[in-house]
């Protein structure tokens, strides 16, 4: 089935069965590898992306709703990671195994986009359908503040730890 | 670990074979030797790189590339094995460029990410490598400048002349430092650790700008001219084989390509196993043509198996006498005969699957009778050997290119994958990737095994405990395991060993096991063994402790009073001193015993000691009176040495593991029907989410012992302090896992 659409506000046209989502469209037939397969079902997040600004699962919309569809995928975001949301990602170190993180990022910056101050259960409502199995929950919370703030121009509280600084005159080997 | 730098080679090799660690040291004094050959065979022309070693290079240009050779799957290995090379360098970090390499035993030893053992095996032996390449770059300057090397030093890749102040970058000497000889790894001197610039800071993931910005990392995104896709379909019954299927049927599918019958390499479940490959143009045209596949399939001697069954079998051994002894202290029986108080009780833990989140995936290319491998595997030596031998293949035949993993939790120690997409590849001669669905990953797992533990101890008049009995069955070779010597045959994680805690601190102890035979393929999830024995040993304390009307807290700390050294103390060897900090730690910071707690919240506290790491840890939960549970918060005391060498990623390994152990506790099981996994998905087998995960508050135990790792030992502890926390708010104690299958109604 041929279908035209736009990925990352460029014009593609595709051919692929009607039935094939979106995801594998984008994976292996345009290449963009940054959008992940995880479960197949709607259930992990890991391939989400934006269709006209709002985050979908891209595993879940097949070739036969496309026609004409604008889709941002993590590649569209920035052209070099410069998005706040990007650059709190890194700066916080959220990613263990990282593969989530392409959908946590989408889900986030949908949510910034539209809300940009989210309270604590804003970002747990909004953030609830992406699954890390790595567990890096608590940072993704820290980075959403922290694009927040760094999208409100103000300056940005410190990195939240809840580690112990090494001990003053602790014996080392 | 500190190696005695008077030993001379011979007795080195002999003594770092004894620690275990040994190979890695071999090896890198092997490639020590090796250095100096590189170093005379070095170019001489100007422009030339000078690469000391297999792990370092400066280039011309001033860049300066580190190689990482471990396989990364989110435990930050390769920004953490790196900084310990680049620190004793003397480089900045932001100069310093990472580069993955493949599977290569020439150079490297010990390519695995497992057991958390990359901290203690390199934490000497990396930093010497860096080390002894400055020495070299400072031996060349101390040439060019004619004066003694010990006048010299370094900082930020430029060598200073103290007494002149004259100064020489590291790319102006490269040429000289080519032709000094590479010191002795064992002689180098390291820096003093109060002048560490690099470790013990906070470093971000060497990839994290690829990451947030959607690059091809994974092995799920390699691609390559002409390759096809493949998907497997293997029996549902673990183990069975095909008999026939409707190939011609699937080879009409739009895409397709090839479809063909993998008959098994062997028995070993961990091989090669049969079944049906699709190979279509598309990964989405395999998986529909799949859709059509009929098997017929050869079951073999699971598919009667169910849990129901396997929960009657254990019931039915563990009343029993054992079939074996893996420790006697005393005399339990006689102890408990005079006891003031007897508890006995069962535990209970499922099969649960790693389900890391880029599923099983490998891209193989069979050309000119050589196979080139890309794959997030966690154990490329193993998957070589595996590949070899499956396939006829020579070792020497086969590359291994190590893509980042999505996750391995453990699943990736195992080459299955691998195996199969090599087998595919080289029959159809082409580049192929195999991607298995999610469905596919949750049925054809190497689970932790499930467990059952049958516990009797007592406490004397005084609250002391003095006798502890536990009949643990589990899996294995059911027909060798009461007659074999040595190791006793259990499956793979699903063993116990004698000097499994409390043993040493009660004085009339006795564990003993039994077998089932094994049908369900078992492996090493994070943390293996402790990851259930925890739970149960933790939980069981707990009772022993409110039976001897103790805090349970202090009733550990009493335990442990003494200083007992165990006879082999790589084996279960806990010092008391470290588990007692992280206890008092915990104590400390918890607020334990001293909050007023509303009617259905509770506090639990429970420690393990695995992979080297002692973890106490305190979860206060909340049950509403209809048995809703919320984790309200943890508190984790930790001990793994004197040095924290990546604080960034090291608390990302503890807040992780702690939450996966909450995970794995809340509703994660995975049950056999008729020999099949029943789970499907994360529909059915749940993962946690943000909404369920409490806040985490770590501190560290800084303590005098060398530094250890931290992929797996905070969490075996969370999952007992949880329900421990449960039995405090609601007086329900947990005796079998998940939770979501226990009614917690109070009232």
């Amino acid at each position: 089935m041929k279908v035209s659409l736009k990925v990352n506000g460029k014009p593609t046209s595709i051919d692929a069965p009607p039935d094939m989502p979106l995801l594998w469209v984008l994976r292996d037939v345009l290449e963009l590898k940054g959008t992940k397969y995880g479960c197949g079902v709607g259930q992990c997040g890991a391939c989400t992306v934006h269709l006209k600004g709002s985050p979908v699962r891209s595993c879940q919309l097949p070739v036969s709703t496309l026609q004409g569809a604008e889709v941002t995928t993590i590649e569209g975001l920035s052209p070099d990671g410069s998005h706040p949301v990007q650059r709190a990602w890194d700066e916080v170190d959220v990613p263990q195994c990282g593969y989530c993180q392409a959908g946590q990022i989408m889900s986030a910056a949908a949510l910034l986009a539209k809300n940009p101050s989210p309270t604590d259960a804003q970002i747990t409502a909004a953030m609830n359908g992406n699954l890390c199995r790595c567990a890096t929950y608590h940072r993704i919370r820290d980075a959403i503040h922290k694009a927040a703030a760094t999208s409100a121009a103000t300056p940005s509280a410190p990195p939240a730890t809840t580690a112990r600084p090494r001990q003053a005159g602790a014996p080392r080997n | 670990m500190t190696l005695d730098a008077r030993l001379d080679r011979r007795q080195f090799l002999r003594v770092s074979a004894l620690a275990g660690g040994g190979l890695l040291l071999g090896t890198i004094l092997d490639f020590g030797a090796s250095t100096d050959l590189l170093a005379a065979g070095a170019p001489k022309a100007p422009g030339a790189e000078f690469s000391p070693n297999a792990f370092i290079r400066l280039s011309p240009d001033g860049s300066v590339t580190i190689i990482a050779k471990n396989p990364e799957v989110g435990q930050g290995i390769k920004t953490m094995l790196p900084m310990l090379i680049a620190e004793e360098l003397d480089v900045d970090w932001t100069t310093v460029k990472i580069e993955q390499s493949g599977l290569d035993t020439v150079k490297f030893t010990n390519q695995v990410a497992g057991g958390s053992s990359a901290t203690p095996n390199h934490w000497l032996p990396l930093r010497r490598v860096g080390a002894a390449a400055r020495a070299m770059l400072v031996g060349a300057a101390a040439q060019s400048w004619n004066v003694p090397a010990s006048e010299c030093e370094t900082a930020s890749a430029t060598v200073t002349h103290r007494p002149s102040g004259r100064t020489i970058k590291y790319v102006d000497l490269l040429e000289r430092a080519a032709t000094i000889p590479a010191p002795e790894l064992d002689k180098v001197t390291l820096k003093d650790p109060k002048s560490f610039r690099i470790i013990g800071t906070r470093v971000k993931g060497v990839d994290n700008h690829a990451i947030v910005t959607g690059k091809p990392l994974y092995g799920i995104d390699v691609s390559m001219p002409g390759m096809l896709y493949a998907v497997y379909e293997k029996c549902p019954v673990f183990g069975g084989r095909v008999k026939s299927a409707n190939l011609d049927v699937v080879k009409r599918e739009p895409g397709v390509r090839n479809a063909f019958v993998v008959e098994p390499a062997g028995t070993d479940l961990t091989g090669l196993l049969g079944g049906v490959a699709i190979v279509a143009d598309s990964w989405w045209l395999a998986r529909s043509a799949r859709k059509k596949l009929q098997v017929e399939w050869d079951e073999g001697a699971g598919a009667a198996l169910s849990s129901a069954s396997i929960a009657a079998s254990a019931a039915g051994l563990a009343k029993q006498p054992p079939q074996r002894s893996l420790r006697k202290d005393g005399d339990a029986d006689a102890a408990l005969a005079s006891a003031a108080r007897v508890v006995r009780a069962e535990y209970y833990y499922p099969y649960i699957a790693h389900a890391p989140l880029e599923p099983q995936n490998c891209t193989a290319r069979f050309a000119d009778g050589k196979m080139e491998i890309w794959a997030p595997t966690q154990n490329p030596q193993a998957a070589r050997g595996l590949v070899a031998k499956a396939l006829g293949l020579d070792e020497a035949s086969i590359t291994i290119h190590l893509t980042r993993g999505g996750g391995g939790f453990g699943r990736r120690l195992m080459n299955d994958y691998v195996v199969e997409a090599a087998r595919i590849a080289k029959e159809t001669g082409t580049p192929v990737k195999l991607l298995w669905t999610r469905e596919d990953d949750m049925h054809h797992d190497f689970y932790r095994s499930a467990g059952f533990h049958n516990f009797t101890g007592a406490v004397d008049a005084s609250g002391k405990v003095v006798a502890w009995k536990n009949h643990f069955v589990s899996f294995g070779d059911a027909e060798k395991f009461a007659t074999a010597t040595g190791n006793p045959p259990f499956a793979a994680g699903a063993g116990i060993g004698g000097g499994e805690f409390p043993a040493r601190f009660v004085p009339n102890y006795a564990l003993d096991a039994s077998v089932m035979q094994q049908y369900v393929p078992t492996g090493y999830l994070r943390a293996p063994g402790s990851n259930g024995i925890a739970f149960a040993t933790q939980s069981f304390i707990d009772e022993l402790a409110h039976a001897a009307g103790k805090d349970p807290l202090q009733f550990r700390l009493d335990l442990l009073a003494a200083e007992i050294p165990a006879q082999q103390p790589q084996q279960g060897g806990l010092v008391a001193s470290r588990v007692r900090g992280v206890l008092e730690l915990v104590r400390e910071k918890s607020g334990w015993g001293t909050r007023k707690l509303p009617p259905g919240t509770g506090m639990g506290v429970a420690f393990h000691f695995s992979h080297r790491g002692y973890f106490a840890e305190v979860v206060q939960a909340t049950v509403s009176k209809a048995g809703l549970l919320k984790v309200d918060k943890v508190w984790v005391a930790a001990d793994v040495g004197n040095q924290i060498i990546n604080p960034s990623g090291a608390e990302n390994q503890v807040f992780g593991s702690v939450l996966d152990g909450i995970s794995e506790a809340l509703a994660q099981e995975i049950t056999i029907d008729r020999g099949r996994a029943v789970q499907n998905n994360f529909t059915d087998f749940p993962l946690i989410r943000l909404a369920q995960s409490p806040p985490v508050e770590l501190h560290w135990n800084v303590t005098e012992y060398p530094p250890t790792g931290l992929g797996e030992p905070a969490l075996p502890p969370v999952v007992p302090a949880l329900c421990n926390a449960i039995y405090a708010a609601t007086g329900k104690r947990i005796r079998s896992l998940p939770l979501s299958k226990s009614d917690l109604r109070w009232s």
